[in-house]
């Protein structure tokens, strides 16, 4: 290959960057027209009230069943996981409910629950908004004279943020059930040495800093997972991209935000 | 009364309307026409502040629209009805939630008031024992007519309608047709059509402007058609064999 074909070649690959890196800002100038709209003054408040009302139902009640199923398993493995690794005659099994304790507090029921919410109730929210897109049940609102994005994704926003922080304390309650009925189960644990362990050195920020956490992510999956669905083209198989789009995207920045927030918080 | 100035549009460099004017009369059907691609849908989306024009004016009763803030459109566009080319009803509400629906967002009226409303809206459009159904269980025809009773609920001022007779039968679209001309003319509504039926047309068209390759190419009432002999309109309007034999094409 010649020296001016390699240049063309690296310069091609340069300028894809560089459209790239436009592209990028230019979804994020989006987005962030996109919460300007969301975050102006609502039409009718009573009606926005009732939207809340049924979006905490559709997005927190209905998410209780598989955030508990979850939440108990997951503290079961930790449990296990915690007396696997600590098999050791000079370390107390207290320790046992301890690391569960702040394996479910610090991570498991903020961040796994984010992400399984992310999964959950981002791609509902995407395809739903999507698929009112495409069938212009949107441009019908808009022609009403309703601020469209206001009306559908003010109340997701709220009712999330609000609810799902309950959702993180019934993960850390099942959770650590969980974890002391498989301990006691599998003989791993008493129950006197995993209340201990439960008890011991307990920081109570820890449940702050999760309900904090989980405010965040409640708001990082609706607001993108609505902003992919708000500016879906074309048909279904849009409105399926834009909803894969929209957990993998949630899913990102709940884990950059666990980062930023974990680094601010507790350091 | 609805008047357009200079409207244009582009997409990507692609010029979809050039440098259309007309006005749209209060009381009268005015049917928007041209073929599949023609740019009649983004003109209507145009006038009615769902694309924005690059060039170009659209006044509502003297009302600069487009140039107007969000909030203020939002005004005018309280008085604006439209009926979408698949109906747009709110799949999560039931037919006479949908109906109601603008009442809820725009007006103080109590329960009562608004179900009296929206039965009344119902009936003009004879849909009947139907408004606990849900959009999905009801028909095209029927989807269509609860539309025309959301969009009139409010009593608008202006009344769009995008292909209102896609995906119906012959009959039923007359009866879509001729129940848009009796609202307009019994409400004093000005109505927009955008349809590419010829039955629609001769039908209801006070006001006939036909759309070609994005530009505005002929206007008239639907009896001038008879007589035009404008070559493009000739060949959309007469396309079919049995119209060319009639027309002595």
């Amino acid at each position: 290959m010649t020296i001016v074909g390699i240049l063309s070649i690296n310069l091609k690959f340069v300028k894809n960057k560089r459209f790239m890196l436009v592209k990028v800002f230019h979804l994020f100038g989006e987005y962030v027209l996109f919460l300007k709209k969301v975050f102006s003054k609502p039409e009718k408040r009573k009606i926005y009230l009732k939207q809340t009302m049924i979006e905490m139902d559709k997005l927190g009640f209905l998410s209780i069943g598989i955030v508990t199923i979850i939440s108990f398993f997951m503290g079961a493995v930790i449990t296990l996981q915690t007396a696997y690794n600590i098999e050791n005659p000079f370390l107390p099994s207290y320790l046992i409910g301890v690391g569960t304790r702040d394996s479910i507090l610090l991570e498991f029921s903020s961040t796994v629950i984010g992400l399984i919410l992310a999964g959950k109730v981002g791609s509902n929210i995407a395809s739903e908004i999507g698929t009112m897109r495409v069938s212009e049940q949107i441009d019908a609102l808009e022609i009403m004279g309703i601020n469209s994005a206001s009306y559908l994704v003010l109340p997701k926003i709220i009712a999330t943020m609000l609810f799902n922080p309950f959702l993180t304390m019934l993960s850390m309650v099942v959770g650590i059930i969980g974890g002391w009925s498989v301990g006691v189960f599998t003989g791993v644990v008493s129950t006197q040495q995993y209340i201990d362990g439960i008890r011991y050195a307990f920081v109570p920020f820890y449940i702050t800093y999760a309900l904090i956490k989980m405010v965040f992510f409640a708001f990082i999956i609706t607001t993108i997972s609505s902003f992919y669905g708000y500016r879906v083209q074309g048909g279904s198989l849009e409105v399926g991209k834009a909803s894969t789009n929209a957990v993998v995207m949630s899913s990102i920045f709940i884990l950059l935000f666990n980062l930023l927030l974990t680094q601010l918080l507790l350091s | 009364m609805i008047t357009i100035n200079n409207i244009s549009k582009s997409f990507d460099g692609r010029k979809v309307l050039s440098d259309i004017s007309a006005t749209f009369d209060k009381g009268k059907t005015n049917l928007i026409i041209g073929q599949s691609g023609s740019g009649k849908t983004v003109l209507l989306k145009c006038i009615v502040g769902l694309l924005e024009a690059d060039e170009g004016e659209v006044y509502y009763n003297d009302i600069l629209f487009n140039k107007l803030s969000f909030d203020k459109k939002k005004l005018i566009r309280q008085k604006m009805g439209m009926l979408f080319q698949g109906a747009a009803l709110f799949d999560s509400m039931s037919v006479e939630k949908n109906v109601m629906f603008p009442l809820d967002m725009f007006t103080e009226m109590s329960k009562e008031e608004k179900l009296e409303r929206a039965n009344f809206c119902l009936q003009r459009v004879n849909i009947i024992n139907a408004n606990h159904l849900f959009p999905d269980e009801i028909s095209g025809g029927m989807k269509k007519r609860v539309a025309i009773a959301r969009a009139i609920a409010l009593n608008p001022e202006f009344l769009f309608c995008d292909e209102p007779n896609s995906g119906l039968d012959p009959k039923t679209s007359v009866v879509i047709d001729h129940l848009i001309k009796d609202i307009t003319e019994e409400y004093n509504i000005t109505t927009l059509v955008n349809t590419h039926d010829m039955n629609s047309v001769m039908g209801i068209g006070d006001k006939v402007i036909f759309i070609y390759e994005g530009q505005k190419w002929w206007e008239g009432s639907r009896n001038d058609i008879l007589d035009s002999d404008n070559k493009e309109l000739n060949e959309f309007v007469f396309s079919s064999e049995l119209t060319r034999k009639i027309k002595g094409l």
